[in-house]
């Protein structure tokens, strides 16, 4: 399988279509080397700014950007830009409407060796509870390309979360694309994995394993998180009965609590998550992580075999 | 030249305004919208090129009022110029009304919501930065409070307007001296504001901003220097206008009752 960092195809994407659409500016918190919007900056110096290690000034600076029919990226990891600057993206993006796309590498447990602090596990739940904000995690290399277009044509706030670790090429390019419109990886009858980001490659896995004990699993790739394909869930329920998610995030609030969300209001059914319980993560090799925090094929596998086994 | 006794009666019939709707809605701020005042008299009659029946022209000038909560001094200046009818002012903070409580960017002429302090200046710096790319020569206003400046986020703003030469940016700083719970200097001391802001590399001009000769002449200085922001410390008075509000806390955050509004009134013929 051809492995690459889903930052890496973000900062080609942007690269590329920023030389482009004279529109896009790129604002960087002093991390352009690690979100890889140092390529955009390699083409379009005059519409680059790194606005230093100040994240609150970022996020409320690409707004005003924004408001002037600019198209601002405003990039760090997901911890600094989400969560310490969480005030002005409620105001001054959301409630007013700008046109910001937050852009953040650093999600989950995959980060590695800089630890707990580094390693963003909430980003999802606190995106996702503000009005006018979409929320997307591409699931490849390939499909953060398509998604970094559809965000350019799309009017208002987003956020999309990258990945630092090398991950599986899951898709091609000539896969769909369109934001709120979950794309259906592998079709079984048994059950229906639904997941977003390095977890949808997990899923396949999973998924294959499965098919050896004769279970048959549905893969959903849930690309936006917000807003949430509920139509595909509740046709995935339906046909399968009993359903799993997968994230690299908490399972409180982020893409597990969203599908629960939908189920409980228009088709309850056995429902297992997989992703981090309520903790914080620490140091250590990415593989290593995705064991100790039960975010691996196996342990999508695991939860598959214990929803259908709740299935009445 | 202004005519100074002129913009100093708008000023005043202003101030009433200003209480008549905070009162009429049972709630709002009235000191902080009294220190402002002034200056934002001189500004939307003298200063800022507006365009009231096309309050998004591209050529306009932008006004942010970061310090959110004084919206009656905003709303009442805006409804004068003709951004919307007078009679908005009766519903402020009403259920539906367009005159949300703080600062709300869907009024005509409004350029952001505020009512979390701190965040004006980045987004100012972000519209005097676009001003800068698209080659446009509108100039960005942002008032704010000086108690307000001890948000962290003002400083980091202050940073990058002048790591990017931003010289279309005036900022004005409202410095009544009081804050919710009493007196800045008490509170969490900001001075000296002047020096520190001069030696984050700003031009500074101080003055009394009640007094608009001086008001006129500090913002002549506006587009004179390049390759830096401009900066106005307006040494204020919170509450000015009305003996028993100025400089008192108490009247940071409540509304004039019938009788205190009478008082107020009269105090302001």
């Amino acid at each position: 399988m051809i492995q690459k960092a889903i930052r890496d195809g973000f900062g080609e994407a942007l690269a590329e279509l920023g030389a482009k659409y004279e529109r896009i500016v790129v604002l960087s918190g002093d991390l352009e080397d690690s979100t890889k919007v140092i390529n955009f900056k390699n083409v379009a110096p005059k519409r680059f700014f790194n606005l230093g290690i100040a994240e609150q000034d970022l996020v409320g600076t690409a707004a005003g950007l924004g408001k002037e029919g600019l198209i601002p990226f405003a990039c760090s990891f997901a911890v600094f830009l989400t969560n310490r600057a969480y005030d002005q993206i409620r105001i001054t993006v959301c409630f007013n409407e700008s046109n910001v796309k937050l852009v953040a590498s650093h999600g989950g447990v995959t980060v590695g060796s800089d630890g707990a602090t580094a390693q963003c596990l909430e980003d999802f739940a606190i995106m996702r509870v503000l009005p006018n904000m979409k929320v997307i995690c591409p699931c490849d290399a390939i499909e953060v390309k398509k998604a970094v277009k559809a965000l350019i044509s799309d009017i208002g706030p987003s956020y999309m979360r990258t990945g630092r670790a090398p991950s599986d090429i899951i898709t091609k390019e000539s896969d769909p694309f369109v934001l709120g419109k979950a794309n259906v990886m592998k079709d079984g009858k048994d059950a229906v994995i639904i997941a977003c980001g390095i977890m949808v490659a997990e899923a396949l896995r999973a998924a294959e394993m499965l098919k050896k004990e004769g279970v048959n699993a549905t893969v959903l790739n849930m690309h936006t998180i917000k807003p949430l394909d509920t139509k595909a869930v509740i046709e995935w329920v339906k046909k399968t009965g009993a359903v799993v998610t997968a994230e690299e995030h908490q399972i409180i609030g982020g893409l597990g609590s969203a599908v629960a969300e939908a189920l409980a209001l228009e088709f309850p059914a056995p429902l297992e998550m997989v992703g981090v319980k309520d903790s914080f993560g620490e140091s250590g090799e990415p593989g290593e992580l995705m064991e100790k925090y039960g975010l691996t094929d196996k342990h999508i596998a695991e939860a598959v075999r214990r929803v259908i086994k709740r299935k009445k | 030249m202004a005519d100074f006794g002129a913009l100093e009666a708008r000023a005043k019939q202003f101030r009433r305004e200003i209480l008549e709707t905070i009162s009429g809605a049972g709630a709002g701020h009235p000191g902080g919208s009294l220190s402002a005042i002034d200056i934002l008299t001189y500004l939307y009659y003298e200063k800022l090129n507006i365009y009231p029946a096309d309050s998004k022209n591209e050529e306009r000038d932008r006004f942010i009022m970061s310090k959110g909560h004084a919206s009656p001094a905003l709303y009442v200046v805006l409804a004068s110029r003709g951004f919307f009818e007078k009679k908005e002012l009766s519903s402020f903070r009403k259920l539906g009304a367009m005159l949300q409580g703080h600062v709300y960017a869907k009024v005509p002429g409004v350029e952001l919501s505020t009512g979390s302090l701190g965040q004006g200046l980045s987004f100012a710096n972000g519209m005097a930065l676009a001003g800068k790319i698209k080659g446009k020569s509108f100039k960005v206003y942002c008032l704010l409070g000086d108690g307000e400046m001890q948000e962290g986020q003002v400083w980091e703003a202050l940073m990058t307007a002048v790591h990017h030469k931003l010289d279309n940016l005036c900022i004005i700083i409202d410095a009544n001296k009081v804050q919710q719970n009493g007196l800045v200097k008490e509170i969490k001391n900001i001075e000296p504001l002047a020096e520190k802001l001069k030696s984050f590399g700003c031009e500074v001009s101080e003055i009394d901003g009640h007094n608009m000769e001086e008001i006129a002449a500090a913002f002549a200085g506006f587009g004179k220097v390049k390759n830096k922001p401009y900066v106005i410390k307006a040494n204020t008075i919170k509450g000015k206008g009305v003996s028993f509000m100025e400089l008192n806390s108490k009247w940071h955050g409540k509304a004039p009752n019938k009788e205190e509004l009478a008082a107020a009134l009269k105090e302001l013929l």
